[in-house]
């Protein structure tokens, strides 16, 4: 069976709408007000909601707490899908500065490119961008993983303390400074290397976890083998003066 | 016959603290790092004086007339706006940086008398919602343990920029205190030394501003207040930036303001007095239409009534302690005499809270010295701590015919040294001169 699209009406009762139905929120129509304060509503009766119309706008699907689908048809501005949890969200265009900052859990999924510090300080699920991702990516990570397709901007992953990063492009000046226990995997050129950030071996258990990983973004056929590993030297886990020239 | 010998004198300039610290650097290689504000002499709320009602004010009858105490915080904006008891609120100070047992307690003393206590770096501790009344969830730019759960539990949300020990400057939690339990709540390796970043990692400038409190409050559902603070620099333009990024409340922290490990050379050197930083903060309030609607809360060597009535004289809605709160629960203690002696410092100096050694058992994480603070008993004295600063706050309004603490007015106070007065922009005591305004004319 086929569901439904049920558009926003404030007369139509939530008790009308079966789980199995898609709710269509048109912010051309309703206010963001409006369509956060739905996504955020324990009785909202569906799983399964559509957002068009976005427009570029800021905070869009941002604070979802329970497994639902939302799909943003569109470009959308800053902090868009902002501390998800639970939720799985797909950005159907280009996302703004912070997209799924501070992800606790679920999945963010850009279709286009993203700005700034994309799942910044996020502490978990998993973030997929498509095309490229600017400046900061995965600034402050501490759990999240992150795909992308495309490449990276300079001051990625700065300290990073957990999660993974997964470049398919090439990475930008000062990758994973001042990283403390993230890893990065790039498959491309990178163009230098933050403070603490090393190249690090590849071991069985690396190629495993990479292509988990690659897998979980839809691009399983990527050569394991074609990225290098980055990670922390751990000599700046204790100040010490010899090393003031790093800070 | 007589023999008359020089006097050796000390440098004014290379004094023996200043020679016994160049000693020092030069043996270690490693500037001195310290907790607490700024502990060299500054203009303050001492240099101030209320003028008592006489002749020309009408006093209100102490002891039975009623004074107001109570404030509301964020109604801008925010569908529950906090309404506190008292205008006198605990500042944020982290767990990590304090014991579980002390963040209880501050949570403990706040509650009683019907105040509102702060989170600090590395989140939200269920010892401290549980015991707080009034929460205020710090959203800083390390975001330790920062969790949209804790967002939506708090009764209000507090972006920091910076604290007033260290303007422009990030944090360094020293591997000491790192144990597991920070480690896990910091998502970090256990005993490595913890930088918090000075910049947010998604936002620079007060235009994104705008937009992430945009983001906070659609989290929330604009149920909570938003604070936002700032350490007193630049205080006139980083107010204004503040309102116009959507703050419901502002929180200006003077250089006095205490911090739980920072570069000595940053506290005393970087930041202004807390004096010179509110009558900024209340022109670009006035000038913005919003003075009492959106709300100044002061921070900054706040320890008696007398401070507390003078900073709200100055325009402030409220205040916050911090270092007055840690004293009240037993920091530097004298009955610990000893074990600060064998610490190189004795009570009433010791300031080195990033060690994790404090015989008082407040700024450790270490298990036994934590015993030495009851959380219970901690509550109790700081509670008795904030009724006595309410009440000596009400004495001297009632002194000054005023019904309620925001009745008190600049027009009520006069400055006893030139550079108070121009500070605070109050005259000098016994004239109509307020340095660097036009003169006043007669009385």
């Amino acid at each position: 069976m086929d569901p439904l699209t049920a558009t926003l009406s404030p007369t139509r009762d939530p008790k009308d709408l079966s789980m199995t139905d898609t709710l269509e929120l048109d912010l051309a129509v309703s206010t963001l007000r409006e369509v956060n304060a739905r996504l955020h509503d324990p009785d909202l009766g569906v799983d399964d909601v559509v957002v068009t119309h976005p427009a570029g706008r800021h905070s869009v699907a941002v604070g979802l707490n329970r497994p639902m689908t939302v799909t943003v048809k569109g470009h959308v501005g800053y902090y868009a899908a902002g501390m998800n949890q639970s939720a799985d969200v797909v950005v159907e265009g280009n996302a703004g500065v912070g997209v799924a900052e501070n992800m606790m859990s679920g999945s963010v999924w850009v279709k286009g490119s993203a700005s700034q510090s994309a799942g910044a300080t996020a502490h978990g699920g998993l973030l997929v961008v498509e095309g490229d991702a600017a400046a900061r990516c995965g600034i402050s990570m501490k759990g999240v993983d992150i795909v992308v397709g495309g490449s990276i901007g300079h001051m990625s992953a700065f300290m990073a303390q957990a999660g993974r990063l997964v470049v398919r492009g090439d990475a930008s000046d000062a990758l994973g400074d001042s990283i403390y226990e993230a890893r990065i995997y790039v498959r491309g050129a990178v163009a230098s290397l933050g403070a603490d950030c090393v190249a690090k071996e590849m071991r069985p258990e690396h190629h495993e976890e990479l292509a988990t990983l690659l897998k979980s973004a839809g691009y399983e056929d990527d050569d394991t083998h074609a990225y290098t590993r980055y990670g922390s030297a751990r000599s700046l886990y204790h100040f010490h003066v010899d090393n003031t020239s790093a800070y | 016959m007589t023999q008359y010998r020089t006097q050796p004198r000390t440098s004014a300039t290379f004094d023996p603290a200043t020679i016994a610290e160049i000693q020092r650097a030069a043996d270690t290689g490693i500037y001195d790092i310290r907790g607490w504000g700024a502990k060299r002499p500054l203009p303050h709320f001492d240099d101030l004086l209320f003028l008592g009602a006489s002749m020309s004010r009408y006093p209100l009858e102490g002891y039975r007339e009623r004074c107001g105490t109570d404030v509301v915080l964020g109604d801008r904006h925010a569908t529950y706006p906090l309404h506190l008891e008292t205008p006198v609120t605990i500042a944020g100070m982290s767990f990590g940086a304090l014991s579980g047992r002390a963040k209880e307690a501050l949570g403990r003393g706040a509650s009683e008398v019907g105040t509102s206590t702060t989170t600090g770096d590395g989140g939200m501790t269920p010892e401290e919602r549980s015991q707080s009344k009034h929460l205020v969830y710090q959203y800083l730019p390390s975001r330790y343990g920062m969790n949209p759960d804790h967002l939506r539990q708090a009764d209000a949300i507090e972006v920091v920029l910076g604290q007033g020990a260290k303007p422009g400057g990030g944090g360094m939690l020293l591997g000491q205190k790192i144990t597991e339990r920070v480690a896990q709540m910091r998502t970090l390796p256990q005993g490595v030394d913890q930088r918090s970043a000075s910049r947010h990692p998604d936002w620079t400038g007060p235009d994104d501003l705008t937009i992430k409190i945009g983001e906070l409050r659609e989290i929330t559902d604009w149920e909570k207040p938003v604070y936002v603070k700032v350490g007193a620099t630049r205080t006139y333009y980083d107010v204004k930036l503040a309102v116009h990024a959507g703050a419901d409340v502002v929180v200006v922290d003077g250089m006095q303001g205490g911090t739980a490990a920072t570069q000595e050379v940053f506290i005393e050197h970087v930041g202004i007095p807390t004096l010179a930083a509110i009558p900024q903060a209340v022109q670009a309030l006035q000038e913005l239409g919003v003075h009492r609607k959106v709300q100044l809360i002061v921070s900054g060597g706040i320890r008696t009534g007398a401070d507390v009535a003078k900073a709200m004289a100055l325009g402030a809605d409220a205040v916050a302690i911090g270092t007055a709160a840690l004293v009240a629960l037993g920091d530097n203690d004298p009955r610990w005499q000893a074990d600060y002696e064998a610490l190189g410092t004795s009570a009433g100096a010791y300031d080195d809270f990033q060690e994790g050694k404090d015989p008082a058992g407040i700024t450790t994480q270490d298990p036994e010295l934590q015993q030495r603070l009851d959380p219970v008993e901690g509550g109790r004295r700081l509670a008795n701590y904030l009724r006595v600063l309410t009440m000596e706050a009400q004495t001297i309004a009632r002194a000054c015919g005023k019904a309620h603490l925001q009745h008190l007015e600049p027009e009520d106070l006069v400055a006893i040294t030139i550079e108070a007065a121009a500070m605070a922009r109050v005259p000098l005591a016994g004239t109509s001169w307020i340095p660097g305004q036009a003169a006043g004319g007669s009385w």
